[in-house]
């Protein structure tokens, strides 16, 4: 029973929405920070750079600090999610963090073939070679769509230039 | 009467059969990434205006304004029949719409919801017409302070009438103005808010910042909802689709009264949804069948659908006269002119009239084409939700993926836009507003250009804003506009205290 509950709680939406107001606020700060940089007075070509951001970051920690408050009296009972869909959310930005960063290498063409066919057999369940087979077909079809009918040149790696496109 | 000959000769320009295959490409694309969870109508044209790049910004604004009708369209198809609402402004036609396919009227549900998006479209496309010349030729006569009360009366309506909470909307919205000023300050040249990251050099896109938080974000929702869908077969044949058409008349007064709810909430920057939510509501109170609404009552769907496409067209009303759009679509609308090199605002009724009317020309053809796409093409529509989110899910982060980095043709764009999905994802979870904070990345460098060249005239003098009529009206309205809530619950708190 005891088990049951665990599994299905997680993070109350009180905690999120503070944390959220907290990261907002520090955002706020920074911009503030930022604008003193460049300087947030009055010079011979009028306002300076940094007046108008430094205001928005005034702003920005003032309603953060609303908001915490705000966020600080709700109801501490009602949840952001559960964890078994927060590991869903998780399961996608994982994979997804890890697609970014190889583009610049690998080129979007064979990362994103590689990252179609695994979430079909991950999510999917579907036999590796009907997933393989079916995200080379979508890639094939994004490259003559880019490439070859509207001229949009997309980043290309090893395996391109091996194939000689 | 100088007007209709320039419509006529965009009517002309829009009839070039390049054009008219765009306009069908436009269409069909724009009802996939209606009906697709995780693309939405700002989403799907944000990914899609790098196709645009080699076009002539004519025949590339009627393919990207077709796309949004066509999501517009999209939309009823998925609310109809899977009641799954594919985009904000469809949850209203969920409530009549589906029950009306369970009944196994779905033909006659997207009859009636297709049609009405037309009619609610075509009324907002004349009054486009005939209006958006005449404001135009007004806001000629503006100066940087008249254009900041005009964006000053935008941003304050968002945190007035929004129904989100208020700090939320200003904590959004003021990020987004942050945002837009990283990098190059355009009036002096100086770089700030970079901390030394050349990445930053450039700023903040406002287009990987919409295909993040809207796109990414989608995806993130959907899979935490964990999506399975379940549909009702969609039988539309000539037969029921005369029948409805036979029927719709019936309720002229609701459509007229959707059409100008739809008008006002559109040019408003309230938007698309509220309009569907409050044209609904007002029918169901209004009509004399309204007990049984909830129930499948066509009135039901007709209601929402026409206020939607009303406000969803007459979104692009101020951002082609007054270059302030009216919902995040017509924001990205607007990003695209900037691309294409034109500069939004009333000059473009002087200096690109083949542009303007070719964009209204082809808001009348486009719809049209759209509704005779819609109602042959349902089935086919239908069929592409039913492939299964592990095939369709991560084709879609492909396409946001390669439409971030075609922006600026950068691989850290496309880093960007994932953070900004998280983001997104977080924001929406805690009932932050989003497109306050797009239309606040799109117009932060005018805003602040206007707003500094108002106090370097006034030499610092907040005064500027109300120093004429107009100036000091725009900012008065926006004024009022901004603490609406409070007259609002000050209002009802004094008639509360003097009924009791």
């Amino acid at each position: 029973m005891s088990e049951n509950e665990a599994a299905a709680a997680g993070p109350s939406q009180r905690s999120v929405e503070m944390g959220v107001a907290i990261a907002t606020a520090l955002l706020g700060v920074i911009i503030m920070l930022g604008s003193m940089d460049v300087g947030i007075g009055w010079g011979s070509e009028g306002p300076k750079s940094g007046f108008f951001p430094f205001y928005l970051g005034v702003i920005i920690v003032g309603s953060s600090v609303i908001n915490l408050l705000d966020a600080a009296r709700g109801p501490s009972d009602k949840r952001f999610a559960d964890w078994s869909q927060l590991r869903q959310v998780v399961a996608i930005v994982i994979p997804t963090a890890f697609y970014v960063t190889v583009i610049p290498w690998a080129g979007i063409y064979v990362s994103s073939l590689i990252l179609i066919a695994v979430f079909m057999m991950w999510l999917g369940s579907y036999r590796p070679l009907s997933a393989i087979g079916l995200a080379t077909l979508i890639i094939v079809a994004t490259y003559l769509t880019f490439e070859k009918w509207f001229l949009v040149p997309l980043p290309k790696g090893p395996v391109e230039d091996w194939l000689g496109l | 009467m100088e007007d209709i000959v320039n419509l006529f000769h965009g009517f002309a320009v829009v009839l070039q059969p390049y054009n008219i295959l765009l306009m069908c490409i436009g269409i069909l694309l724009g009802v996939i990434v209606g009906v697709l969870p995780g693309l939405g109508g700002a989403n799907g044209v944000a990914i899609l205006l790098p196709l645009t790049f080699s076009m002539s910004p004519t025949s590339a604004i009627i393919m990207l304004s077709c796309i949004y009708w066509g999501a517009l369209f999209g939309g009823a198809i998925t609310s109809i029949l899977f009641n799954i609402p594919g985009e904000p402004w469809s949850v209203a036609t969920t409530f009549d719409g589906h029950p009306m396919a369970q009944a196994g009227r779905a033909g006659e549900a997207l009859t009636a919801a297709f049609t009405s998006s037309f009619v609610g479209a075509l009324f907002a496309v004349i009054m486009i017409t005939l209006v958006a010349p005449l404001v135009a030729k007004f806001a000629l006569q503006f100066g940087p302070p008249e254009k900041f009360s005009v964006f000053f009366l935008a941003f304050c309506s968002f945190i007035g009438m929004g129904k989100e909470p208020p700090f939320k909307t200003i904590a959004s919205m003021m990020i987004g103005f942050a945002l837009a000023a990283v990098g190059l300050d355009s009036v002096t040249g100086q770089l700030r808010l970079t901390f030394g990251f050349t990445d930053l050099l450039n700023g903040f896109d406002f287009l990987v910042a919409v295909i993040g938080l809207f796109g990414i974000g989608e995806i993130l929702l959907t899979m935490e909802e964990g999506l399975s869908f379940k549909g009702k077969s969609a039988g539309i044949n000539p037969k029921v689709v005369l029948h409805t058409w036979l029927e719709l008349p019936r309720y002229w007064m609701t459509s007229l009264r959707s059409c100008l709810i739809g008008c006002w909430m559109g040019i408003s920057p309230a938007g698309a949804t509220p309009a569907s939510f409050m044209s609904y509501g007002i029918a169901k109170r209004v009509s004399p069948r309204g007990a049984h609404f909830g129930k499948g009552e066509i009135e039901g769907v007709v209601a929402p659908e026409t206020a939607a496409h009303a406000a969803g067209t007459a979104a692009l009303l101020p951002m082609l006269s007054l270059g302030v759009p009216g919902s995040p679509t017509a924001a990205v609308l607007l990003g695209g002119l900037l691309i294409w090199g034109l500069q939004p605002g009333p000059l473009l009724f002087v200096e690109q009239k083949d542009f303007v009317w070719g964009l209204i020309a082809s808001m009348y053809l486009g719809n049209l084409a759209g509704l005779i796409i819609v109602l042959t093409c349902v089935p086919l529509f239908a069929a592409i939700l039913r492939i299964p989110f592990s095939i369709i899910g991560p084709v879609i982060l492909v396409f946001c993926a390669i439409g971030a980095y075609t922006v600026h043709n950068s691989s850290f764009d496309v880093v960007l836009m994932l953070i900004f999905g998280i983001a997104g994802y977080a924001m929406k979870k805690c009932n932050y507003p989003l497109a306050p904070m797009v239309l606040a990345i799109v117009l932060g460098d005018k805003a602040e250009e206007a707003f500094r060249q108002s106090l370097l005239a006034s030499q610092g003098g907040l005064g500027v804003f109300f120093s004429n009529a107009l100036v000091g009206s725009i900012m008065a309205l926006g004024l009022i506009v901004l603490f609406l809530p409070l007259i609002q619950s000050a209002w009802t708190r004094m008639r509360g205290a003097t009924a009791t």
